[in-house]
């Protein structure tokens, strides 16, 4: 007896601490996340071992990864156009202080290299000289290190640039990212929702048992098909159809991904909309034929109605599902980090830039990070969907 | 009584026409769909072969066989439901019998709809994050599995409650007025009568597991490894991974076509039988048992 009660209560105390698994699931994947994606703006976007150097008498204290990538792009030539000194600006690398002195100035193990930048840049006090910390030690004498501006959240938003490897600095703008997410999303939920409703109008109301109950598992089968066969599909089919059709260089487009994503989405949208109208109590039904309505008028203007909450929960779910979709998209849309414009453009979303870089960033960098930044963005973005969901349908607690 | 002849005639034709046009659309839908799958399988079906399923991979990944995908595939399988179905059948038992109703009961509900709605690749990244790198298991089979074991807690979770809920209070009542406790109760009454749905739940999310690609990207799936993992904390091939590098990167693409086709078959009929199983099960046992 005792020895049973024993038992019993360390069960209870088991199943009470699985009960909780997946709030604590939840909550180590935010600590995760969020540890890494809000550690990204503490970071210079500088590649770590890596720094810029200026002469003494320059006054720019401070380049953004903007201001430094055009400078090395030759898009800024003269300090002037980034406040300082009206000088032309001049780039220095081991490449090119290679060139400019001999392997005996250099060094026999290359240790004058200190010296002869401190050398260049003294005698081209417009120099920006980037090079890695492996040569240039703790410092140069005559020489200052350039500060660069972290990547602010205001700069993570705006900027429309998404280059996270460039030398020497990364520019990291989540803003075509996340415009071609939505833009995807968008447009597959515009033409899965009418379709959805349709298909749930007739599941629900128009059809017979006996069709019903082949087409009703038939959806649920599709529901279960993996992303990556629909990916693989569209690759096959979609691309090059939608290549075809509108004569493009390429079929990797938005429009591809978008009628990918709406074809995954149907299953979903159809399931959710048809329980929701299901749940129209027939009482309301009968009095709108009792009062000469059609049939279709009572769907239009009773069903429908009645269950429009439940029809917004499946097209919310269906945008959630559209939103963090990752290999399908990934396969069909070309992968092309830009703003988006038109859908017959290459587009990259969120889920498939950390799929395709994560693998190739070295754990713990700038661009790492970065990527969890992305990771963050995207799990608000679908736990406000899911929020809003549970919110919409409100399921009544069946005893 | 009589109905004005004009409205009554629009009213019907308005009707047949909407009504054929969800019909219509509803076939269409399924009809597309379907397409899809026999276009696979029209593609593939010339390509398994017993050699396919049992050799290695082959110049390049443009010929040869799909064996390490296959046994990776079970292998994570089984490595996931072993982390989840335990955890995620007490978890159900504490939500039915256990919790009380209230802000608690409704607090773990919302958590694990949650846990269901994050993007898989958000488990990916957190997989990587907590397995690979903090608790320092590499890219393995064990981060791999525990990542999809996370994966697929939620549909366990739900599967056993909705199961728990659907076993009669009297069942309950009758056991307590034996005598016997609650924890026994449970074990000898309500699990038993609930385990053929509780099952359901598990072979549908077998189904799930087996084809997600997302969280094994950077957990454990290997590019290329003509060989079978020695330990859990190897590296292992994938099938739905394998199919994302030879349609996408491979060597060679449109040599190893084939060979996508026919892995993209393979996932397919792995998925219809986890679906099979499912429904013959719960027609078997009579029950319906809600999955979603």
């Amino acid at each position: 007896m005792k020895f049973s009660r024993i038992i019993g209560k360390s069960m209870e105390g088991l199943v009470k601490a699985c009960g909780y698994m997946s709030a604590f699931t939840v909550l180590l994947i935010v600590l995760f996340l969020f540890r890494e994606g809000i550690s990204f703006f503490t970071l210079t976007p500088i590649e770590e071992g890596y720094s810029l150097w200026v002469n003494q008498n320059n006054p720019v204290q401070q380049l953004s990864a903007a201001e430094v990538k055009d400078i090395f792009d030759q898009k800024i030539t003269h300090w002037s156009a980034v406040g300082g000194q009206d000088l032309p600006i001049g780039r220095l690398t081991l490449d090119e202080l290679a060139e400019a002195y001999t392997e005996e100035q250099l060094g026999v193990s290359f240790e004058h290299i200190p010296d002869c930048i401190n050398h260049y840049i003294d005698s081209l006090p417009g120099t920006l000289a980037f090079f890695s910390d492996q040569w240039v030690g703790t410092g140069l004498q005559g020489a200052r290190r350039l500060d660069m501006a972290n990547i602010t959240p205001a700069v993570f938003f705006s900027d429309t640039e998404w280059f996270p490897t460039s030398l020497p600095a990364a520019r990291m703008g989540v803003l075509p990212l996340l415009l071609g997410t939505l833009l995807v999303s968008f447009f597959s939920i515009l033409f899965a929702v009418p379709l959805g409703l349709a298909a749930a109008i007739y599941l629900a109301e128009i059809a017979d048992d006996r069709v019903r109950r082949i087409l009703k598992p038939m959806i649920e089968l599709l529901a279960g098909i993996p992303s990556v066969v629909y990916g693989f599909f569209g690759l096959v089919v979609i691309v090059p159809l939608v290549q075809e059709t509108f004569n493009l260089p390429v079929g990797e487009t938005a429009l591809a991904g978008s009628i990918v994503l709406g074809i995954m989405a149907l299953p979903t949208i159809i399931t959710v909309s048809e329980d929701a109208l299901r749940t129209t109590p027939r009482y309301m039904k009968e009095a709108s034929m009792a009062l000469g309505a059609s049939h279709w008028q009572t769907i239009k203007n009773v069903i429908v109605p009645y269950a429009a909450s439940g029809i917004t929960a499946a097209a919310i779910l269906g945008i959630g599902r559209a939103l963090g979709e990752t290999m399908a998209v990934l396969m069909v849309t070309g992968n092309s980090a830009i703003m988006p414009t038109s859908l017959l453009q290459p587009v990259r979303t969120i889920p498939a830039t950390i799929a395709a870089e994560l693998g190739e960033a070295p754990f713990g960098g700038l661009h790492f990070k970065a990527l969890f930044a992305l990771g963050c963005i995207l799990f608000l973005m679908t736990l406000a969907i899911n929020l809003i969901v549970e919110r919409v349908i409100e399921r009544p607690e069946k005893a | 009584m009589e109905i004005p002849k004009g409205v009554d005639r629009r009213k019907r034709i308005v009707e047949s026409i909407m009504f054929g046009l969800a019909r219509s659309l509803s076939y269409g839908i399924v009809i597309v769909l379907l397409l899809i799958l026999l276009f696979i399988a029209k593609q593939g079906i010339g390509v398994i072969s017993w050699s396919f399923l049992t050799e290695n991979p082959k110049d390049g990944m443009t010929s040869g066989g799909i064996f390490p995908a296959i046994v990776g595939t079970i292998l994570l399988v089984i490595g996931s439901m072993l982390a989840a179905v335990p955890a995620g059948i007490l978890a159900g038992i504490y939500v039915n019998e256990y919790a009380k109703d209230g802000p608690t009961k409704r607090f773990i509900k919302l958590m694990t709809n949650n846990l269901a709605g994050i993007p898989s690749i958000i488990f990916g990244l957190f997989g990587m994050a907590l397995f690979v790198n903090q608790l320092g298991f590499g890219a393995s089979i064990l981060a791999g599995s525990l990542t999809l074991g996370l994966l697929a807690l939620p549909v366990i979770i739900r599967t056993t409650e909705e199961s728990l809920k659907s076993v009669p209070d009297t069942f309950r009542q009758a056991s307590y007025g034996l005598g016997a406790s609650k924890w026994y109760t449970i074990r000898k009454v309500v699990l038993p009568s609930a385990l053929p749905n509780i099952l359901t739940g598990v072979i549908l999310a077998i189904g799930r597991v087996s084809g997600e690609t997302a969280p094994i990207l950077f957990t454990v799936a290997a590019y290329f490894l003509p060989r079978l993992p020695t330990s859990i904390l190897d590296q292992c091939m994938a099938l739905p991974y394998h199919l994302y590098v030879i349609s996408t990167s491979g060597t060679n693409i449109e040599a190893s076509r084939p060979i996508a086709y026919g892995t993209a078959l393979v996932l397919i009929i792995i998925v219809l039988l986890a679906n099979l199983a499912a429904t013959a099960l719960r027609s078997f046992f009579g029950k319906k048992v809600k999955t979603n």
